[in-house]
């Protein structure tokens, strides 16, 4: 089974994530919908435990803004680890619209900007979206890379005193 | 100077670890080229036609003489013995082997230095005006506000991978020596009627493919919103900065499209919703940054004898007087001057110094100056707090050094590019074409005639060299693999910004010095008493020197 890391540990990954232009009936297993498909549809995805939603990184979070706080996880994708959009859209999720489930990096990401991510609100990762391969071992203990650094300038998700209210 | 404190300390070390555990993996072949190649450009690490580039920042640029000792050692060590001072306040090295460019980061933190950011699409070294702080026309130090941005803008998490590069600058006085609107964001520190600081903002200036002069959204923003209004156009760009094409991918390309008046909006719009957030600046936090950049202990000097013995010594030496005239400018503290070391000489790649000319900075820097320097986006250098009386014996030691060329701001004190002799982008060298141009005009009587023109060399459109703003700009491009010259008048990054207008098809850069002869012969024939060469540009506009130029070719 696919691997996710999640909360700073490998876990088994039983989530799909559906195609954007994605039209039908669900899946059994648990799966992220595409946003289109969720505002067609919401009122008929009521289990938030099995569905989720999902954003590219062109579309807003404005969009569904009223409905995140029914939703217990959501998933961004990142079309190239060079397309920074993700983390604008990661912060709006948790500072603006206070959402408390889990928040998915998915698309393509590099080991390297786990700290990053992490900081703008992400707490779960798919490795196969870190290039690592579903199995494959990753160069060092990933929750080193969420660890990279000891001391931050700025506010973030995960630390909302800037430094220089902490010095 | 800003002082590193134990956080920014653990900071720079930390970066200096993961740097080196990238390049570690990046050579075990962990790491495919495309994923390194972010990583190292933002520890400053380009990959050129010859060897990498290593560009460390000189945030706002103050440099220390402990920090120019440590450079020198660095470019004997690890370089060919020199550096290269850019437009952008940076120094650059040309020939670091990329497996030692962790040692030379660790070397660089011990002295508190590093190139985060100073590449890649993310926030760079944030400028200034190098007499920030000395110059009498200040109405707000700027460098604490640059400080406070260099915090902020290092390794923020959310904007490490922005559709382009993006590039801060400050100024703080009534003229703008920071090219502020040539800038993605500009920010002019000033005070409202209630003397309160605060900021004028401007957004969308840039050079490159498309040259831009920045607008203003902001009139006057309360300097405690800083962090805040920053984030919200950041964020506005992060989102909506266009990713298909990388020469649309500036700010600039998006304020145009949208308008500014739309622009300001969203970035107005998404303030409000952060706007008296935790990163909302606070008067102790202001008052520490302030704290760093006081005033030196200034000695009191008898400014009336001093000057009798510099007046008779410029009449005995005319020069000193020369040099003084050219290279020496006033200071807000009656008694000091600042001077420029310029690094012009002709023959001298602009901007090139060797690990010996920068001890001896750093030596004169302590003699002369309470151990700073400044560096100038014209790549010169600045000793800031010079005091009157040195005057004579700093002349003689610059002298000496071959600092003392007394063309600052002339038509030979140019801003040039690497070119094509060493950077991969460029499609002509730029070098090479300088010199003949100092080589040409080397009369000083003549060069003080022509008085202050910005000549400004670039070997790409990429303009590093800045040819869009230069009274007289000269841009290198490639024609069926043949090297020409575009000349461009009537462009300035002062108060009176403007992009220069293209004079016609270009040259062979054989023909660049006999074409600057026409255009200054030109210049000096129908110039009014008074007049700056971009004055009578402007007033005579570009056809006469086009017919002139053209109609000899012809």
């Amino acid at each position: 089974m696919p691997k996710l890391l999640k909360d700073k540990s490998l876990v088994d990954n039983g989530w799909q994530v559906l195609p954007k232009d994605f039209s039908g009936s669900l899946p059994d297993a648990p799966c992220f919908v595409p946003l289109n498909y969720w505002l067609a549809n919401k009122e008929s995805l009521q289990n938030p435990d099995t569905i989720g939603v999902w954003l590219d990184a062109d579309q807003e979070p404005e969009k569904f803004a009223g409905d995140i706080e029914k939703l217990r996880h959501l998933a961004v994708n990142f079309p190239s680890f060079m397309d920074g959009r993700g983390f604008s859209i990661a912060r709006l999720i948790r500072e603006r619209y206070q959402f408390t489930g889990e928040l998915r990096a998915i698309g393509h990401i590099v080991p390297d900007q786990l700290f990053y991510l992490s900081r703008c609100g992400f707490d779960a990762f798919c490795l196969d979206a870190l290039s690592l391969g579903d199995e494959a071992e990753p160069h060092h203990q990933l929750e080193d890379y969420l660890a990279a650094f000891s001391v931050t300038y700025q506010a973030c998700v995960n630390q909302e005193q800037p430094l220089f209210r902490r010095r | 100077m800003y002082i590193y404190d134990q956080h920014d300390k653990t900071l720079i070390g930390e970066r200096v670890a993961q740097y080196r555990r990238q390049t570690d993996d990046y050579l075990a072949g962990k790491i495919p080229d495309a994923v390194f190649l972010p990583l190292r450009l933002q520890n400053g690490l380009y990959v050129q036609r010859l060897a990498p580039m290593l560009r460390i920042n000189i945030p706002y640029g103050m440099v220390s003489a402990t920090q120019l000792r440590a450079l020198a050692g660095i470019t004997r060590k690890y370089d060919k013995g020199y550096a290269h001072f850019t437009t952008r306040q940076n120094i650059q090295l040309n020939w670091p082997q990329l497996e030692e460019v962790p040692d030379i980061l660790a070397e660089l933190a011990a002295v508190e230095m590093q190139g985060i950011q100073s590449s890649g699409s993310c926030i760079r070294n944030v400028t200034s005006d190098e007499f920030a702080g000395i110059s009498a026309d200040e109405i707000v130090d700027p460098r604490p506000w640059c400080e406070i941005i260099r915090q902020w803008s290092t390794l923020h998490p959310e904007f490490a991978f922005l559709p382009r590069k993006f590039k801060i600058a400050v100024s703080g006085s009534k003229s703008d020596r920071a090219a502020i609107q040539v800038h993605d964001i500009g920010l002019q520190v000033l005070k409202n009627a209630d003397d309160e600081v605060g900021f004028k903002v401007l957004v969308g200036g840039g050079l490159g493919r498309s040259p831009a002069i920045g607008e203003v959204i902001k009139d006057f923003l309360p300097a405690k919103h800083l962090l805040t209004y920053l984030e919200a156009i950041l964020r506005v760009y992060n989102r909506y900065g266009r990713r298909d094409n990388k020469y649309k991918a500036r700010i600039k390309i998006l304020l145009k499209a949208w308008t500014a008046e739309v622009f300001a909006d969203k970035v107005e719009q998404e303030w409000l919703q952060q706007i008296d957030s935790p990163s909302t600046l606070t008067d102790e936090v202001i008052a520490h940054a302030e704290a760093f950049f006081t005033s030196p202990s200034y000695e009191s000097v008898d400014v009336a004898s001093c000057e009798a013995a510099l007046q008779q010594l410029a009449s005995e030496q005319i020069a000193f007087g020369k040099w003084r005239d050219r290279n020496v400018v006033t200071h807000k503290v009656a008694g000091y001057c600042a001077v420029h070391l310029s690094l012009k000489p002709t023959g001298v790649a602009p901007g090139d110094v060797t690990d010996s000319q920068l001890e001896a900075i750093a030596d004169l820097a302590e003699r002369y100056s309470f151990d700073e320097v400044r560096v100038t986006h014209h790549q010169n250098l600045v000793l800031g707090d010079v005091k009157l009386s040195d005057l004579p014996e700093l002349w003689q030691a610059a002298k000496q050094l071959g600092f003392a060329t007394p063309s600052i701001g002339t038509l030979v004190d140019m801003i040039c590019c690497p070119g094509g002799d060493f950077c991969s982008l460029a499609n002509a060298k730029s070098i090479p074409v300088a010199e003949a141009i100092q080589r040409r005009f080397d009369d000083l009587d003549y060069l003080y005639d022509l008085g202050d023109i910005k000549l400004n060399i670039s070997g790409c459109m990429n303009a590093c060299g800045h040819h869009h703003v230069g009274n007289i700009g000269i841009l290198g491009v490639d024609k069926k693999g043949e090297e020409f010259y575009q000349v461009q008048l009537g462009g300035s990054a002062l108060d009176d910004a403007s992009l220069g207008k293209v004079l016609g098809p270009s040259f062979y850069a054989r023909e660049i010095p006999d074409v600057l002869e026409s255009i200054l012969n030109i210049y000096v024939d129908r110039r009014i008493e008074g007049e700056t060469f971009l004055d009578t540009h402007r007033r005579i506009g570009t056809a006469p020197f086009k017919e002139f130029i053209y109609a000899k070719a012809a």
